[in-house]
């Protein structure tokens, strides 16, 4: 410090304060805040030497498993609503803030009926019976001993989104972040339910967790023949334990909570079981009072991550318009994005890869001119389903259908660089 | 035993395992699931009313294990506070403010024992006995209006309840139904 003060020119307190708060406005809402940084931010920039760079790092194994960095630590979950318990719960992820497709395991969502079980991997047993040749207990290390595939899918909860609409505040986490995406590994479900061997009228296979709600759904036999794992690793470790630690069945394409988490017992039947989860809950309330039943799919749906909810655009010029679109499906084949609300489209360009019932990134570059725009995206899949508007939506299923709110979603960006949700 | 004995067991067993994989493709991994093991985890009730197990409860025995045991998060007459209501909601399904409980919405009787026997109380699940769980489930279906004050729930009369809304229900899924563009 001596040294420096000595080379003319320095920086002043004040200049040093003024550069503190240009760097702080630049950054934005929506971009981590490098807050312990910035104080003395300018002793680091050109042409000093940063202070990184006069010392030895911290050592290896610092800690054993990873973290972020601490600059990034508003990158959370978020629980969704407050609820009147915290373990029949949900929490988000924060779209806004992620890039490519995967979302790191820690920021998953979760949607948890009695809370996150803590379970000894050596004392879980998956049982298999029902319409079976032969009723068969496995442990974990029975599982892992299948064949094992690995496949990149996005799994979204039915309740992603409003029909009613959310506040003007909401961030892209608010609006649609009940969805994740991630590589999941594990045994094809059709492998297992071989090994037991099908009797002659199987047709649904009830899924249940060893959680304390003893979450049960219905499968299709023919979903369970399909695609469907039984996982017990996700992005190349085992499973969290918020994410079914340590099996859960994965369905890709199909509503999240079918993909029962702490997998204990697989019931094979002649029917459905009517479970609580598929007759009070996760069905459809239509206009005429009747209710849809065994809504499983999960239609193309699309989100503009940046611009968002929340964020704050400098100034006018140059912006990457970059998303997310899905479809339980297949493969997203199109997505269009559009600045004036919908009244005209262009065609953003799809990252590869681009996967079936997967997260697909899209990014459209866009100049803007400072005035009021009104960001839209809309997915299009392999089968030419396109991503409805909201009015469509809304003219067939009414208000209070509660799952599987698929529309087109807009943000408005102000000339102030402001970014609010429209609906 | 004899080692010769032994031996001959264990190849007997090699050979079973033969004979099975030759049954069926198998990857010989896992074991059998024992009778008692699967009558112990083998807790589903179906809408049938398969797998309810013996025992019985009535509307009066009800009324006290809801006292105790459900009130508090339930209200008095299961009007819903804090946690969701389970009574009332008739004639609600089509209209703006829908209230969706066990009267009004839910198709199947069974089901409440299915849930209540696994999932409830909240803090203390598959803690009820058999007749606890039919007693409570004919106190709810009585507060409800579909069962008589004197109804006694059992494995034989609670598949026979008749909801109000057990036509309520479509499937399969008719979706996608909102045309292109």
């Amino acid at each position: 410090m001596t040294d420096r003060s000595s080379d003319p020119p320095r920086p002043t307190r004040r200049n040093l304060l003024r550069a503190s708060a240009a760097i702080a406005g630049s950054l934005g809402a929506g971009v981590a805040t490098p807050g312990r940084a910035a104080a003395q931010a300018s002793d680091n920039l050109p042409p000093n030497v940063p202070a990184w760079m006069k010392t030895q790092g911290d050592p290896v194994l610092s800690p054993p498993y990873g973290q972020p960095s601490p600059f990034e630590k508003g990158i959370v979950r978020r629980q969704r609503a407050r609820t009147q318990t915290q373990t029949a719960a949900s929490s988000q992820t924060p779209l806004q803030d992620l890039h490519g497709i995967i979302t790191p395991s820690g920021l998953h969502f979760e949607r948890h009926h009695a809370g996150v079980p803590a379970i000894d991997p050596a004392q879980h047993r998956l049982m298999v019976h029902g319409l079976v040749e032969r009723p068969l207990i496995f442990t974990m290390d029975d599982l892992a001993r299948f064949p094992s595939v690995s496949r990149v899918h996005f799994l979204e909860c039915s309740g992603n989104g409003s029909f009613a609409g959310l506040p003007a505040t909401a961030t892209a986490q608010e609006t649609h972040g009940l969805i994740s995406c991630s590589e999941w590994t594990g045994v094809p479900l059709s492998t297992v339910l071989g090994e037991a061997g099908l009797k002659a009228g199987a047709a649904w296979v009830l899924a249940e967790g060893a959680d304390a709600s003893g979450m049960s759904r219905s499968i299709p036999i023919a979903n369970a023949l399909d695609d469907a794992l039984l996982a017990y690793a996700q992005n190349g470790e085992r499973l969290r334990p918020e994410q079914g630690y340590p099996l859960r069945l994965f369905l890709p394409g199909l509503e999240g909570n079918m993909s029962v988490k702490w997998l204990r017992r697989l019931k094979v039947g002649d029917q459905p079981f009517e479970t609580r989860e598929e007759t009070s809950k996760y069905t459809d309330l239509m206009p005429d009072g009747t209710a849809r039943q065994f809504t499983f799919m999960m239609e193309a749906k699309s989100v503009i991550t940046f611009p968002s909810g929340g964020q704050h655009l400098p100034g006018h010029g140059f912006v990457e318009i970059s998303g997310l679109a899905w479809s339980g499906r297949g493969r997203i084949v199109r997505v269009e994005v559009s600045a004036d609300g919908g009244a005209t489209w262009r065609d953003a360009a799809l990252q590869e890869p681009v996967l079936s019932k997967c997260l697909t990134r899209f990014r459209a570059p866009w100049t803007w001119n400072g005035d009021l725009a009104r960001l839209q995206s809309r997915a299009t899949d392999e089968t030419g389903y396109v991503q409805p508007t909201r009015e469509a939506l809304v003219d067939v299923r009414g208000l209070n259908s509660g799952y599987h709110f698929n529309a087109v979603h807009e943000w408005r960006l102000a000339a102030d660089g402001t970014v609010t949700n429209a609906a | 035993m004899r080692p010769s004995l032994l031996i001959a067991l264990c190849v007997a067993e090699l050979a079973g395992v033969g004979a099975r994989a030759a049954d069926h493709p198998t990857y010989g991994l896992g074991r059998p699931a024992t009778p008692v093991e699967i009558a112990g985890w083998d807790i589903d009730v179906r809408a049938d009313g398969a797998g309810l197990p013996p025992g019985h409860g009535a509307v009066s025995e009800g009324q006290q294990v809801y006292a105790h045991k459900c009130a508090a998060c339930h209200g008095d007459q299961g009007e819903g506070s804090p946690m969701d209501a389970l009574v009332g909601g008739f004639g609600t399904l089509a209209t703006a403010k829908p209230v969706r409980t066990v009267g009004s919405y839910w198709p199947y009787a069974t089901t409440l024992y299915d849930y209540v026997h696994r999932a409830m109380p909240f803090n203390a699940p598959q803690s009820l006995t058999p007749d606890q769980v039919y007693a409570v489930t004919a106190y709810v279906l009585f507060l409800n209006g579909i069962v008589p004050k004197d109804a006694v729930m059992d494995r034989r009369t609670l598949p026979r309840v008749r909801m109000p809304n057990r036509n309520g229900f479509t499937s399969p899924d008719p979706r996608p139904e909102v045309p292109r563009r």
